[in-house]
């Protein structure tokens, strides 16, 4: 099916368990362990072994010599695999560096070897007894300091320019010109990047934890130099992502080495130190920005620049690209730029962009209001756009704002915020509140499904598509229960299968409108075999409590199944309406922030979240999507850096005592509402993303917040105590 | 993790004798930390001897005053003693300021003392660290060392000792009670139990060969107001950037002890005398002789204003 025109009213408008809170129908088996993650797995053919990866000490440079020798002798190993050994490989088009180091090392923790032995502590004590002679050579590992030689990037990271923007600024009354950072995050998600691999003659499966099936077969495929039929890929259940499973990573490959050198299975899973130098991570940013306004509060001139790193032939942090179509403006410019670092490889972490270049759009914007003496959400409201700024013949499928700003600064209570910083203590403390808009694009995948109706009425869904903890299972569950007309109870969901229809996976919260847009697609499919089955003739068919019903005919939907079951498939695919109209979502982020006047600890209290992101498919498990985005912004507001050591080139702090990110005690009383939408221009679900825009623009909300309880703006994240305490005032 | 032997002690002489005898032996007791530094090979012993059956884990009352705390009582237990909440408030708040509930159920009171430092550096095996590896260097310095010492440190390591129930002991005048190989037993004050990096960071505290923590003895309650202040980044289950453990009279005199800062708990009779003078003098006074790095240089300031903030809650106690 092809969606190429608004939507017309469909079976999903009903809305009879969609949009209905619903917990998740996976929720038993997660929570009594019968929901098997990747390295769980017991159904594999043969003595499992565990396979523990070695990582290199150097960041840069090469592998001079290996001496595998005692660890091959090592009680109960079975195989070790490095560069010398693992065969000819290639790399997926996804990675920047290579999965497995040699001779070449690429960056700190690249996998160097992989040790298999009968036991996991048995593999881990003979990966210690690699004698590994690096040379190791000087790297580039300091953002600032290549700045200088970072470059623009062609197609859509191309700099933009709207007008004259550098005239406007110029001979704007009221200007603000400022830099933000914000620091290389981690993606600290609970479950390791873990695999089982399992060699049947040149037939590989592999138990892997992966967000997208699709990609990820691909690339294991161009690694292996196999062809992709005789992969499978299955990732059911997956304990986080957030980015850090888009691809193909180390333990999918390592464990498939290990298996085909010890012809037996074997399970990886990186050990924690890991995951922060072997994977990926968001990169840092520098940020520029320049608004000039009237003095009457309209924006007259908005330019953004942004500096990333990343390994040769990596990509940029787009964190520019909420500004192309936040706010009006008649003259405009972004422009990034791409520094080589030898640091390990930058790449998506939630709302990659929006994430970052909000944390610094959205103080920049307070420090202008601030200047015009106006109310935050009133220059916000004031500056508001119906059309894309850069092009505006192209006017947005839906935005609501404006609205999510007024209604969250009433419900807030913003009306009781200070104007003027400072001025509200609660004893050692120091209280402000602070807002910031969101905004995160919607982005729609082809996404396909095969719907399965047998004799007793149930419902059974395949897809490729994953539940990275977002709820999939049960969107998945409710879309085929409204289309068919049955209870959820009647409806199975099987995710994460690379035999099953390839999907738009899980990525840049494109992942609940598209699956279930590829639902719908193949549900229609299965209501028109189902009405051919029962013979009822041409007429608008209803499917309702269990029943199908064309005009004055009507049968249970299990009778046309008697005869044998009914499969249908289908892949929903997407026309220009995308291109016709900016498809966005919005929000608006309050936060109360109490910061300790002695000591400086700043501690969030309250925080609100607006969402106006079309759809909400099912409030319950997209209310859970914004509190944890909301939980994560927090976690980047005060806390999260991965700490560089620019001489030995790698993030120092790789565990989860050392890159901190929000406890219980961190987190606040949390409210979300989300608006009353429902997006025609998207989808027949007519819902957009939401899982990241819970993040987009927390942290400048944060940021804004201490700003308003201590009258000291801080524009390096996290804003920890030690940037600011000179400028607390002094204390007795 | 390396091979190791493991037995059960017999006996507190028997496990010091023990310990003494056989290379490469150490003791383990909740193991909360000790396991965690064997799996990534930065511990390698190998011989455990386990001390965990050996009694010692009651907190009993000093003839004449005080409380004397076995070696194997957990951190949970030693925090909820009434005893303890009652007259040595700061201890039971320091205690809970640390770690995580599950963690302080399993953690021992001598175990606590002894626990390593968390320097990244010397978390990662790659990395040079004269404390991990003599004579290898240290990386922290010149590297990444906001949660690293600005006082007491040397040239070879700027590691902090991580404990928050140690802050609270020094500023008890805690003693720690040992045992010998030979059978015989001394107290060492905690002033003098943990020792200064200077060019050997490997060796970490006066214990002698074998000799082993049989208890902690707690001198009669010190009147005052106590408190406990942990400065850190999240809200809980972080190590602190700074910590001040103080018990403060209504007179304003008292004793006051500074955690995160050094490679011992950091605490001067001198200090304490300037109390009733204000947290500018008292700082000024601890922290003379630091030494801090482009990262950590703020702990200083920091410590100054949370004793303020100390000094400002006994007084509005």
């Amino acid at each position: 099916m092809k969606f190429e025109t608004p939507a017309g009213t469909n079976p999903i408008d009903r809305m009879t368990v969609v949009g209905k809170p619903t917990t998740r129908i996976d929720g038993p088996l997660k929570v009594s362990g019968g929901a098997t993650y990747a390295y769980e797995h017991q159904d594999v053919p043969g003595k499992m072994a565990y396979g523990y990866i070695l990582g290199s000490a150097v960041a840069k440079g090469a592998i001079r010599s290996i001496d595998t020798s005692r660890a091959e002798r090592a009680p109960g190993v079975v195989a070790v695999v490095t560069h010398r050994n693992a065969g000819k490989l290639g790399k997926g088009k996804n990675n920047t560096a290579k999965l497995l180091a040699g001779p070449e090392v690429q960056h700190y923790h690249q996998a160097v070897a992989v040790v298999v032995a009968e036991t996991f502590e048995q593999a881990r004590a003979a990966a210690a007894m690699i004698d590994v002679d690096y040379a190791r050579d000087g790297g580039r590992f300091d953002l600032v300091a290549a700045k200088t030689d970072a470059k623009e990037q062609p197609g859509s990271d191309a700099p933009t320019a709207v007008g004259d923007f550098e005239g406007a600024f110029a001979g704007a009354p009221v200007q603000v010109d400022q830099t933000y950072t914000t620091p290389d995050h981690s993606h600290a998600m609970m479950e390791p990047h873990a695999t089982i691999a399992a060699w049947e003659s040149d037939k590989l499966t592999v138990w892997t934890s992966n967000q997208m099936i699709n990609w990820s077969l691909k690339d294991l495929a161009a690694t292996m130099g196999m062809p992709v039929e005789k992969l499978r890929l299955i990732s059911p259940y997956i304990g986080g992502g957030f980015g850090g499973k888009l691809f193909l990573r180390a333990d999918a490959l390592m464990a498939a080495l290990g298996a085909r050198a010890a012809k037996r299975p074997v399970k990886v899973a990186l050990q924690r130190p890991l995951m922060t130098n072997n994977t990926t991570h968001r990169p840092a940013t520098l940020q520029r920005i320049r608004l000039g306004c009237t003095q009457d509060g309209k924006i007259s001139a908005i330019g953004h620049e942004s500096w990333s790193g990343d390994l040769e032939g990596g990509g940029l942090e787009v964190a520019v690209q909420q500004t192309k179509l936040l706010y009006a403006g008649a003259n405009r410019m972004t422009a990034m730029r791409l520094a080589v670092l030898d640091l390990p490889e930058g790449n998506a972490m939630r709302a990659p962009g929006e994430a970052p270049g909000l944390m610094a759009l959205e103080i920049a914007i307070d420090e202008m209001a601030e200047k015009l003496a106006m109310d935050p959400v009133a220059f916000r409201v004031l500056n508001d756009t119906q059309v894309d700024p850069e092009k505006p013949e192209r006017p947005f499928s839906q935005r609501n704002l404006v609205r999510c700003l007024q209604d969250g600064a009433e419900r807030f209570g913003w009306s009781r915020r200070k104007a003027k910083p400072g001025q509200v203590r609660d004893g050692r403390w120091l209280v402000g509140m602070g807002v910031a808009a969101a905004f995160r694009n919607n982005i729609n995948g082809k996404s396909g499904a095969r719907v399965r109706l047998s004799s007793s009425g149930e419902v059974t869904v395949e897809t490729d598509m994953t539940d990275i903890g977002t709820g999939t299972y049960t969107i998945i569950a409710q879309t085929a229960a409204e289309m068919m007309g049955v209870p959820l109870a009647k409806v199975v969901v099987k995710l994460g299968d690379s035999s099953s229809p390839v999907s738009a996976g899980s990525g840049g919260q494109w992942g609940a409108n598209s699956s279930t847009a590829g639902v719908y697609a193949a549900c229609v499919k299965l209501r028109e075999a189902v009405v051919a089955r029962l013979g009822f003739g041409p007429g608008e068919a209803v499917f309702e409590n269990g029943k199908v019903h064309v005009g004055n005919r009507s049968a249970d939907i299990a009778s046309a199944a008697k005869s044998g079951e009914i499969v249908a498939e289908d892949t929903m695919e997407y026309g220009d309406l995308a291109k016709k109209f900016q498809q966005s979502t919005f929000g608006a982020h309050f936060v109360e922030v109490a910061v300790d006047r002695y000591t400086g600890e700043a501690r969030v209290r309250r925080m609100l979240a607006v969402c106006a992101a079309g759809r909400i498919l099912n409030p319950m498990a997209a209310r859970s999507q914004v509190i944890g985005a909301m939980t994560m912004g927090v976690g980047g507001a005060l806390m999260e850096e991965l700490a560089v050591d620019k001489r030995f080139g790698f993030f120092v702090n790789h565990d989860l005592a050392g890159y901190e990110v929000p406890v219980h005690a961190d987190v606040p009383h949390q409210d979300v509402v989300f608006i009353d939408e429902a997006d025609d221009k998207v989808s027949p679900m007519k819902a957009k993303g939401v899982g990241e825009l819970g993040l987009c623009g927390v942290g400048a909300a944060v940021a804004n917040a201490v700003y308003n309880a201590t009258g000291v703006r801080i524009r390096e994240y996290p804003i920890t105590l030690d940037k600011y305490l000179d400028r607390l005032g002094e204390v007795a | 993790m390396r091979p190791f032997t493991y037995e059960r002690a017999a006996s507190a002489q028997d496990a010091a004798a023990k310990a003494a005898a056989t290379p490469g032996a150490k003791f383990i007791a909740g193991g909360t930390n000790l396991l965690d530094l064997m799996k990534l090979e930065i511990e390698t012993p190998t011989h455990l001897i386990d001390v965990n059956g050996l009694g010692m884990d009651k907190i009993e009352p000093i003839d004449g005053g005080g409380l004397r705390i076995g070696a194997l009582v957990r951190n949970t237990d030693l925090a909820s003693d009434k005893r303890v909440r009652s007259d040595y408030g700061v201890l039971t708040r320091a205690l809970v300021a640390g770690a995580s509930g599950q963690l302080r159920n399993k953690a021992t009171t001598a175990g606590n003392l002894l626990q390593r430092t968390r320097c990244p550096y010397f978390y990662d095996v790659n990395m040079p660290c004269n404390k991990r590896k003599p004579g290898s260097g240290c990386a922290a310095i010149g590297g990444f060392s906001r949660q690293l010492g600005v006082v007491g440190t040397s040239d070879a390591c700027i590691a902090t000792h991580p404990s928050d129930m140690a802050v609270a002991m020094r500023v008890l005048d805690a003693s720690v009670e040992t045992i010998r190989p030979d059978g015989t037993t001394r107290a060492i004050p905690i002033a003098d139990f943990h020792v200064l990096p200077g060019q050997t960071p490997q060796t970490e505290t006066a214990l002698e060969k074998g000799e082993m923590i049989i208890s902690v003895a707690l001198p009669k309650p010190r009147g005052g107001t106590h408190i406990y202040r942990k400065v850190r980044d999240r809200a809980s289950y972080a190590f602190a950037l700074v910590s001040v453990a103080a018990v403060i009279g209504r007179d304003g005199k008292g004793a006051v002890a500074i955690g995160g800062v050094a490679p011992k708990p950091w605490r001067e009779a001198e200090a304490d005398a300037l109390l009733p003078k204000g947290a500018g003098p008292v700082a000024d006074r601890l922290f003379a002789d630091a030494a801090p790095r482009e990262d950590n240089a703020f702990k200083i300031m920091l410590a100054k204003r949370t004793i303020a903030s100390v000094i400002a809650e006994a007084r509005d106690a």
